[in-house]
């Protein structure tokens, strides 16, 4: 296929979904995924020479044109964003289970210290958590996980592309003190091994 | 001091107890693995009281902050022991939930941080999904009755004939609903019927409504029938 780049372009043009090389090599049933990857490539550098309205972005396990964060203010004087913002305690509480996944309400609530019931239906609510079932504990809790509409709105390629999260240095400096506990349970077990040697 | 309080107050939407003592820690510009505990707890009470006047349930949850401060500080006073030697910093008790509280807060504005679909950046064409409901179509909601209705109906539609073989590992309630989630991760609303494939044997059909029953219990579907067709739709929300 001479022109596989433009079909698949075409394809991505018409998708409401990022669109992963599997569901690109479904459609496309001779291509190899190699040269699926190699098209994608193409197109993304093309993207970038050109520097236009977008982009190709890998996320949420496949890829998905979007636009370039400098025409945002233009966009949204035509659309308005239906999303409401995220608060504060709603973002803290995806980020927990987004880190912590799979995960039920008390190790959450454990972590910020308060109530997030509310918190949590919201973010059912808008899809951005799903439950993956109970727990076999007493009062069989709800199991809740991410969903793919989670990685598609923070521009994510998979779980493991979260970013590892900060050390707090401006409040103490934890990896000091770390390495020194290291150190000192380290000279801790040397003792003990010459006790056991002589 | 209740200027300060109100100042808290309003500048964030939601204060737990964690967030209290982050404020006190950083107001006091004192080191989070040394806290002065007296008097880190001295102006941590001093907050409860302002908010007992205010919301009682909120106060309830800083108590238990304030309950683990005043042990940390007990434990402290106390000597330690020969056979403590080997026990943790009390300390520890109040630092690690604090250090992973401000991880959790740095993380959550990363996340913040990113390119937003919607708000950074748009995808082509209008997202949908959400104007779903109530759009042309009249829809009411309906009981536990039409439902049982509908299932009958399913019941009726599998062959009479059919066997059941008992050997089969049955998927269970559980397996069911995350099946069904997943439809729902791909659209946003389904009929009824189309939940129930006609070769689907009776346990199968028993299992789907059930965890439907399921479902809607948890609040994660809402059920609504078409006025004219009586064509039940599942929507999750």
């Amino acid at each position: 296929m001479e022109n596989l780049k433009y079909i698949i372009e075409s394809l991505l043009f018409v998708a409401h979904e990022p669109l992963s090389v599997d569901r690109l090599k479904n459609v496309l049933n001779t291509a190899a995924a190699i040269d699926i990857e190699n098209a994608l490539k193409e197109l993304s550098d093309e993207y970038e020479t050109r520097k236009g309205s977008f982009y190709l972005n890998e996320v949420a396990g496949g890829f998905q044109i979007r636009t370039r964060s400098e025409y945002t203010s233009w966009i949204k004087r035509f659309i308005q964003p239906n999303l409401p913002r995220l608060s504060r305690a709603s973002l803290e509480t995806l980020a927990i289970i987004a880190y912590k996944q799979p995960v039920i309400r008390s190790n959450i609530e454990n972590l910020r210290g308060v109530d997030c019931g509310g918190i949590l239906r919201v973010l059912l609510k808008r899809k951005f958590i799903r439950v993956l079932g109970r727990k076999e504990l007493p009062g069989r809790p709800l199991i809740y996980a991410t969903t793919k509409r989670f990685l598609e709105i923070f521009d994510l390629k998979d779980l493991k592309d979260l970013p590892t999260p900060k050390e707090i240095e401006e409040l103490g400096n934890s990896a000091m003190d770390k390495t020194n506990e290291d150190f000192s349970n380290d000279i801790k077990i040397t003792d003990q091994d010459k006790r056991n040697n002589t | 001091m209740p200027d300060d309080i109100y100042r808290v107050q309003i500048t964030d939407i939601f204060e737990g107890p964690m967030d209290l003592l982050v404020h006190l820690i950083i107001k006091n510009e004192v080191d989070i693995y040394d806290i002065p505990i007296a008097l880190i707890t001295k102006q941590y009470l001093d907050y409860i009281q302002w908010l007992k006047s205010m919301n009682i349930e909120l106060a309830g949850d800083f108590v238990v902050m304030a309950a683990t401060l005043t042990q940390v500080k007990s434990k402290m006073l106390l000597p330690a022991t020969e056979d403590d030697e080997d026990q943790e910093d009390p300390m520890q008790e109040i630092t690690r939930p604090l250090m992973e509280y401000l991880q959790l807060k740095s993380a959550a504005d990363d996340l913040a941080g990113r390119t937003l679909l919607g708000k950074d950046t748009f995808i082509r064409g209008h997202d949908d999904k959400d104007y779903l409901i109530g759009q042309g179509e009249d829809m009411i909601k309906i009981g536990l009755f039409e439902l049982i209705d509908a299932f009958h109906k399913i019941l009726k539609n599998i062959s009479p004939d059919h066997l059941v073989d008992l050997s089969a590992d049955s998927i269970s309630v559980k397996d069911k609903i995350s099946e069904i989630v997943d439809i729902f991760e791909k659209q946003n609303s389904i009929t009824f019927n189309e939940l129930f494939s006609l070769k689907a044997d009776k346990s199968d059909v028993i299992v789907t409504f059930l965890a439907i029953l399921e479902m809607v219990k948890l609040n994660l579907v809402k059920l609504a029938q078409h006025v004219q067709t009586g064509i039940i739709r599942l929507f999750y929300i």
